[in-house]
């Protein structure tokens, strides 16, 4: 089928395009206008130039939070991908179990996220809370409070509780859109369960795949409602991420410069990151 | 309409409106030679002329970035960089 090519049609993005200047674009103008000042309030600027830049650049401050946030991006990725995978694998496909299996599902997401890091603040408390209270009876130490593995390991859980359904509701919408003729000829050629997902299922959810990963990295990425909740980015800096560290130098010091700088690098990163997650699931894609 | 609350400085707004003039200009290239000119380059994978605007774009903030953390504060090698890199990109990719 030929393709017509109707550039007309681009003005049909121009609402969106409004949109996304109100919300995205002029927020984004000013974070760059502010990098290259200093101000003391009462929009009163000073020029600073690229100082505020090389500040965050030698600063083991940013580059600590950075590590934290990549290596906390990187376990979220590798736990919450197969897991997500795996329980979309064994969910129901037809009967009464469908709906109760997609509630149950949809409700961590449902939650909102100030109140997902409160219920593990409680949870994981070791006085009253039913996590710390049921591990310090079997003889754990836990304590997320004083112990930085432990604040980790809390902060991990909470985030693979909350988000592996996200994972689980897109696999489940990948699998359920195989035809079942995939599946007969499958049976007929006597493929193995292996062979049924490795060359049937996962390559038809490599789409939703390739946004579950690229939404968990951004999210994970840019987490900070529940850790701030939860451990308050201690003990200690052990789990300030760089949200955490960017709030804490904007609202708690005012150093609106360094933030702004320290945000422009964070929005780099953050894109540089989402375009080769995008690219390689693309290219492999289009390989196939 | 007060604009003050955005902190605007002239070397901000030339970047801005420089940015501004390179998307109008991809606009009219792609009005005169429609379809993005897909290929497959140096990366290969397929590419169009928006990937390697943007390509270029984000290497080049990271050149900036990369001169300010290994070098110095004198950006003007960075942005010759940038050029000769964006030219590249524009060539190969």
């Amino acid at each position: 089928m030929e393709r017509t090519w109707n550039n007309k049609a681009w003005f049909m993005v121009l609402p969106v395009l409004l949109l996304v200047a109100f919300s995205a674009i002029i927020p984004l103008m000013t974070v760059v206008n502010y990098s290259v000042q200093d101000t003391f309030g009462n929009n009163v600027f000073f020029w600073a130039g690229a100082e505020w830049f090389e500040e965050i650049l030698h600063s083991d401050r940013f580059w600590e939070a950075m590590g934290r946030n990549l290596v906390f991006s990187a376990i979220i990725l590798t736990i919450e991908i197969p897991l997500g995978i795996f329980i979309a694998l064994n969910m129901p496909k037809k009967g009464w179990g469908v709906p109760v299996c997609l509630v149950l599902m949809a409700l961590p997401l449902l939650i909102p996220w100030n109140v997902v890091g409160t219920i593990w603040q409680v949870f994981g408390r070791v006085d009253i809370g039913l996590l710390g209270y049921t591990l310090r009876a079997l003889g754990f130490n836990y304590n997320y409070v004083n112990d930085p593995f432990d604040a980790w390991i809390t902060v991990i859980v909470m985030d693979v509780w909350h988000w592996t359904s996200l994972v689980v509701l897109l696999c489940y919408a990948g699998l359920v859109s195989i035809p079942d003729a995939y599946y007969q000829a499958a049976k007929i050629d006597g493929a193995s369960r292996w062979a049924i997902f490795r060359y049937i299922q996962l390559p038809k959810m490599n789409r939703v795949l390739l946004i579950a990963v690229l939404l968990r990295f951004m999210d994970s990425f840019m987490i900070y409602t529940e850790p701030f909740v939860v451990t308050g980015g201690g003990p200690g800096n052990t789990t300030t991420f760089l949200s955490i560290d960017l709030v804490k130098l904007a609202i708690g010091e005012f150093n609106l410069g360094e933030a702004a700088a320290m945000s422009i690098v964070y929005f780099l990163i953050i894109m540089l990151l989402s375009w080769v997650f995008y690219t390689v699931m693309t290219a492999y894609d289009a390989e196939r | 309409m007060n604009l003050t609350w955005m902190a605007w400085t002239l070397p901000t707004a030339v970047f801005f409106i420089t940015i501004l003039m390179l998307l109008c200009g991809m606009a009219i290239w792609e009005y005169v030679s429609p379809g993005g000119n897909p290929r497959v380059g140096v990366l290969q994978f397929e590419t169009t002329r928006g990937d390697r605007l943007f390509l270029s774009l984000l290497g080049s903030a990271f050149i900036h970035l990369a001169w300010l953390g290994l070098v110095g504060p004198n950006l003007w090698w960075a942005l010759a960089l940038s050029v000769v890199y964006a030219i590249g990109v524009f060539r190969y990719v």
